[in-house]
């Protein structure tokens, strides 16, 4: 019995790895992914106090957003930097066409309308970023030289001030912290680093006068005290804490926030899911969904580490960072770390379009990984 | 170092790359560390804070008003009731927009322009998490417009509220009084706690001075809302345990109204001003007290509007006034039989001293020579028959034999000059005139001055002498019941919201007015018995093929002035404003040591100018409440066209 038992198991393991092999998967990081896809579903189902509708809606996206991963997985890592310089271009033009005749969508023009889909010509960019950047460097010496630096602190500060001016904080600075990702990774030295940090801190005056949109001064002054506006901008902070807070050790029980189910906690389903999550299933929830994340940066990072040359490397390193960058600054704005910037729980959060571009960079990072024997007998 | 171009180290770049992927993980882990201190402290150390917070956040406390106590008759007829209906509540911390959320309202009709104004005064006094009705009494059709566009209006709710209900309408409203919208100053006079949740309060009569007994108090229930306000039953899957403190409800009262009789009074007055007060002489019981023109107290609850409640303010007949218990009145010659016992307690005449009623009477010192109401005079009348006939010569002379602080001495006993005591609010003291009080009354010291001519005026009741209806029907009362005398009472019963249990009442006794010798008593009664019932009475129809005896007295009070209310102008009008006040007072059966019922009349300006008009009445309701419905079935088929012949005048 259970050597039929231990065999049978065996195989289907064994099929499984074919299978992760052929589809140039990497199995620990598919099953990362997926389980927190998973988790995601169950929280939505919640979140959204009941709404089969939406519950579906996500699921049809989790399984879109799978075959992006998939998909992108197949590209051979060389035909994505051929055309990394291409569809940095593409994502620039789009850009710029959004910004001149831009669907009005969520009070923001960052919707392409293209009759049947519509998406953000900044998802492409999230994408194109990191790969550019490190289509850029992977053919000059390392560390990067000063001029390389400018050139590509342009490339990434140009598509970014576009997407600030959308406006859309969160994105602006995904797209800049996946550029310049990769210059660090790319073994920028120290100075330069404490130089542009040097230079970010002195320009705060300058982008809080001349740069922000009112909203997001308010959401900075917020961020520093909650209280000053308890019913308006502060609400989302003091009622996110309030619930994450009351969620205890353990949590109120699976749809059973109060916070959540009676709309207390605003954007629930969305930027806030983590409150919910807190809520309802306590720091034990909170602690082991951290843990699923931290599993699947610490992979790619591992991935990247592992990678044989300098673009799989850097495009690699940059997106596993950035992932876990999305996954700080909405934890870290939902626990009130950090000021509130509209970037939403990675994976877990409802909503289409940063879920797919995800999967498709974390689809890269399968192809990049899963090609490198081949790669290497090649060189 | 000289700029060469630097050759590609694939190693090198690797262990640069390397040594970076290591510090991004050391940041990352730093990250997550510093995430789940965060999560820590706001989970572990602060949960007790943020718990609270967050019941707070769900759990409202909402009152529950108490039911109003009901308020019957003495025969168990409902004279105020509950009855349920919808009103607009507003609860200001979860409206947005409390200016745009009146407008709206306005919008659809279901406030008026002229409410904003008032309403926002409101809103501004009450705490921000209590309900305010900002609209009473919906219709059907006013609650299915809400329903369409309740989104539009985040914490404004229908709210199912029983609410005050008088079935009769104005029928013995002076007497119940009414409820209205609770005022400022009304909200000193409360225990707010008690009061959560109440909208209404009694104003005036019982239930403004019953208030505390027929309130209650409010209690408390937990419910759980949401981040809008709203009401709901369950938080996801759970109906969470929520506490219920059950309000108290008011104390029904037993009246001693006699609901029949008072429509009989009030039918009797008809359109005229004027006042009916029907007493049990054995305790005080107020049987019938109607006060016309009247008004429906169901307006009240449903919230008048501004100029609703002007036209009833202002009103000419003024409606709102209580005649029986504000309006004072010269009790002209029904005071006479107080005045005819003063003179034999004084001894300044004998029950059987003749007097010669030539119709005119002067006397050295006392003025103006004055005239009886009847020009011809009464001839030789001892005080028996200067009663019956109401001679005026009579009267001024024992008048003058007694002198007026005796006069306002004795009928004081009787309860005149002092409010009555009856258990309800409001009630005004009239005026026995006296030296002392003149000293009182007046500033200037030649005003203050007692002519000996005001005694003779104040003989016959006439004078500065005012009484209100309730005095003059108690004091009457005191005559009838040969010195007995009661606090007038309306409520005679309390029945207790909670064990069921009615705690009668105990009449309260005054002390008597004693007689130095009692037979005075039957003079005085036989007098009156005369008026109604021997051939020179002054109302000797009154009691035309009654089954029992009645005693009564009739009265005219001029108007000297109307001065009152100058907003009289018309010429018409003028006359019949100037016309005489008509009173009757009676009792029966008056042959009874202790008679059944005492009742007091005055039709202000009565249609024909005099008495004749108010003795009808009182025989109708001594019939009312004497007869069976048989006998006044038979009654009523024998008086058909015979008038009811009275002399006229007194």
């Amino acid at each position: 019995m259970s050597a039929n038992f231990d065999s049978s198991t065996h195989r289907t393991l064994t099929l499984t790895a074919r299978l992760l092999s052929a589809l140039h998967l990497d199995g620990p990081l598919f099953a990362g992914l997926l389980a927190i896809c998973a988790a995601g579903l169950g929280i939505i189902y919640s979140a959204a106090g009941e709404d089969l509708g939406m519950f579906v809606r996500q699921g049809g996206r989790v399984v879109l957003a799978l075959a992006a991963l998939i998909a992108f997985a197949q590209v051979p890592p060389r035909f994505l930097r051929m055309i990394a310089p291409w569809l940095y271009g593409l994502g620039l033009v789009l850009l710029l066409i959004v910004m001149g005749v831009g669907d009005i969508g969520k009070g923001a023009q960052r919707w392409l309308d293209l009759g049947i889909v519509r998406f953000q010509p900044a998802e492409i960019m999230k994408i194109a970023m990191p790969l550019f950047c490190a289509w850029y460097l992977h053919e000059r010496p390392l560390p990067p030289s000063f001029l390389s630096v400018v050139v590509l602190g342009v490339a990434i500060a140009v598509p970014t001030a576009i997407i600030m001016e959308q406006p859309d904080l969160g994105t602006a600075m995904l797209v800049a912290v996946s550029g310049a990702l990769v210059i660090l990774l790319a073994g920028l030295q120290f100075r330069y680093i404490f130089g542009v940090g040097a230079l970010v801190v002195g320009s705060v005056p300058i982008l809080w006068n001349f740069f922000m949109h009112d909203y997001q001064r308010q959401r900075v002054l917020t961020f520093l005290n909650p209280q000053s506006d308890p019913l308006g901008s502060g609400y989302h902070i003091i009622q996110s804490q309030i619930a994450i807070g009351s969620g205890g050790v353990f949590g109120k029980g699976y749809m059973n926030g109060s916070q959540a189910q009676l709309e207390f906690l605003p954007e629930r389903s969305t930027d806030f899911i983590f409150a919910v999550i807190g809520e309802e299933w306590g720091l034990i929830g909170l602690t082991t969904l951290l843990l699923m994340y931290l599993f699947v940066i610490a992979r790619g990072l591992y991935m990247a580490a592992t990678a044989q040359d300098t673009f799989a490397r850097l495009v690699a390193g940059s997106l596993s960072a950035t992932f876990f960058v999305y996954v700080f600054v909405n934890t870290g704005m939902v626990t009130g770390l950090l000021p509130v910037v509209g970037v939403p729980l990675p994976l877990v959060s409802y909503g289409g379009t940063s879920m797919v571009t995800l999967m498709a960079g974390f689809g890269i990072l399968m192809a990049v990984h899963t090609r490198r024997s081949l790669r290497s007998r090649e060189l | 170092m000289a700029r060469t171009r630097r050759i590609k180290d694939q190693h090198a770049e690797g262990r640069v790359f390397m040594r970076r992927t290591v510090i991004a993980g050391g940041v990352v882990a730093l990250c997550f560390a510093i995430l789940i201190g965060r999560l820590t402290y706001l989970q572990v150390m602060r949960y007790d804070y943020f718990a609270d917070l967050s019941q707070g956040n769900r759990i409202r406390i909402e009152p529950i008003p108490p039911n109003r106590g009901l308020i019957l008759d003495r025969n168990g007829v409902a004279l105020a009731t509950n009855q349920p209906t919808y009103q607009l509540e507003l609860i200001r911390e979860q409206v947005p927009d409390v200016d745009m959320t009146l407008k709206g309202l306005v919008d659809i009709g279901l406030l008026q322009p002229d409410d904003i104004a008032r309403l926002h005064r409101v809103i501004r006094a009450r705490r921000s998490f209590e309900a305010i009705p900002v609209r009473l009494q919906l219709t059907e059709e006013e609650l299915a417009r809400f329903a369409v566009r309740r989104q539009d209006f985040p914490g404004v709710e229908i709210q199912p509220r029983l609410t005050r209900f008088y079935p009769a309408g104005g029928s013995a409203v002076h007497a119940l009084g009414y409820v209205a919208a609770i005022s400022e100053e009304d909200k000193a006079k409360i225990e707010e706690a008690d009061y959560a949740g109440t909208t209404l309060i009694g104003k005036l009569g019982i239930e403004g001075t019953y208030e505390t007994e027929l309130h209650g108090k409010s209690g408390f229930q937990q419910i759980l809302v949401n981040a809008q306000g709203r009401r709901v039953e369950r938080l996801g899957l759970t109906v969470p345990e929520l506490s219920r403190k059950e309000p108290t409800a008011g104390n029904d009262l037993l009246l001693t109204l006699d609901t029949r009789l008072q429509k009989v009074a009030e039918a009797a007055l008809g359109t005229n001003r004027g006042a009916v007060v029907a007493l049990d002489p054995s305790n005080g019981d107020v049987l019938a007290l109607a006060s016309t023109p009247a008004f429906d107290p169901n307006v009240f609850t449903r919230g008048l509007a501004v100029g609703e409640y002007n036209a009833l303010v202002t009103d000419v007949d003024r409606p709102l006034l209580n005649r029986a218990l504000r309006g004072t009145y010269p009790p002209g010659s029904t005071v006479k039989p107080l005045f005819a016992l003063a003179a034999l307690e004084y001894g300044v005449v004998t029950p059987e001293q003749t007097h010669f009623c030539a119709g005119r009477w002067s006397s050295p010192g006392y003025g103006r020579v004055r005239r009886d109401w009847k020009p011809e005079g009464h001839g030789t009348v001892n005080m028996r028959k200067a009663i019956a006939t109401s001679c005026d010569v009579y009267f001024f002379d024992i008048a003058r034999l007694m002198g007026i602080d005796r006069m306002a001495s004795f009928v004081s006993k009787f309860g005149l000059g002092n409010p009555t005591g009856i258990d309800i609010d409001g009630e005004r003291s009239g005026i026995v005139p006296s030296t002392e009080w003149k000293k009182r009354a007046y500033r200037q010291k030649e005003q203050q001055i007692w002519f000996p001519g005001d005694t003779i005026s104040v003989g016959i009741g006439q004078g500065q002498m005012l009484v209100t209806p309730l005095q003059l029907a108690s004091a009457i009362s005191t005559v009838a019941s040969r010195g007995k005398r009661f606090q007038p009472r309306l409520v005679k019963g309390i029945r207790d919201a909670i064990t069921g249990q009615t705690r009668e009442l105990a009449p309260t006794a005054l002390p008597p007015a004693v007689l130095a010798d009692p037979a005075g008593w039957e003079i005085a009664i036989g007098g009156m018995i005369d008026v109604a019932n021997a051939p020179y009475g002054t109302a000797r129809g009154a009691a035309a093929k009654s089954p029992y005896l009645i005693a009564g007295k009739s009265g005219t009070a001029q108007v000297f002035s109307v001065a009152s209310n100058e907003r009289i102008r018309k010429a018409g009008e003028l006359a019949e404003r100037l016309r005489d006040h008509a009173l009757f007072v009676a009792f029966a059966p008056a042959d009874a040591p202790m008679p059944k019922i005492v009742v007091a009349i005055i039709v202000e300006n009565a249609p024909g100018g005099g008495s004749a008009f108010a003795a009808p009445i009182a025989r109708k309701l001594l019939d009312a409440y004497l007869l069976t419905p048989e006998e006044l079935a038979a009654q009523e088929a024998k008086r058909t066209p015979a008038p009811v012949a009275t002399s006229r005048g007194d």
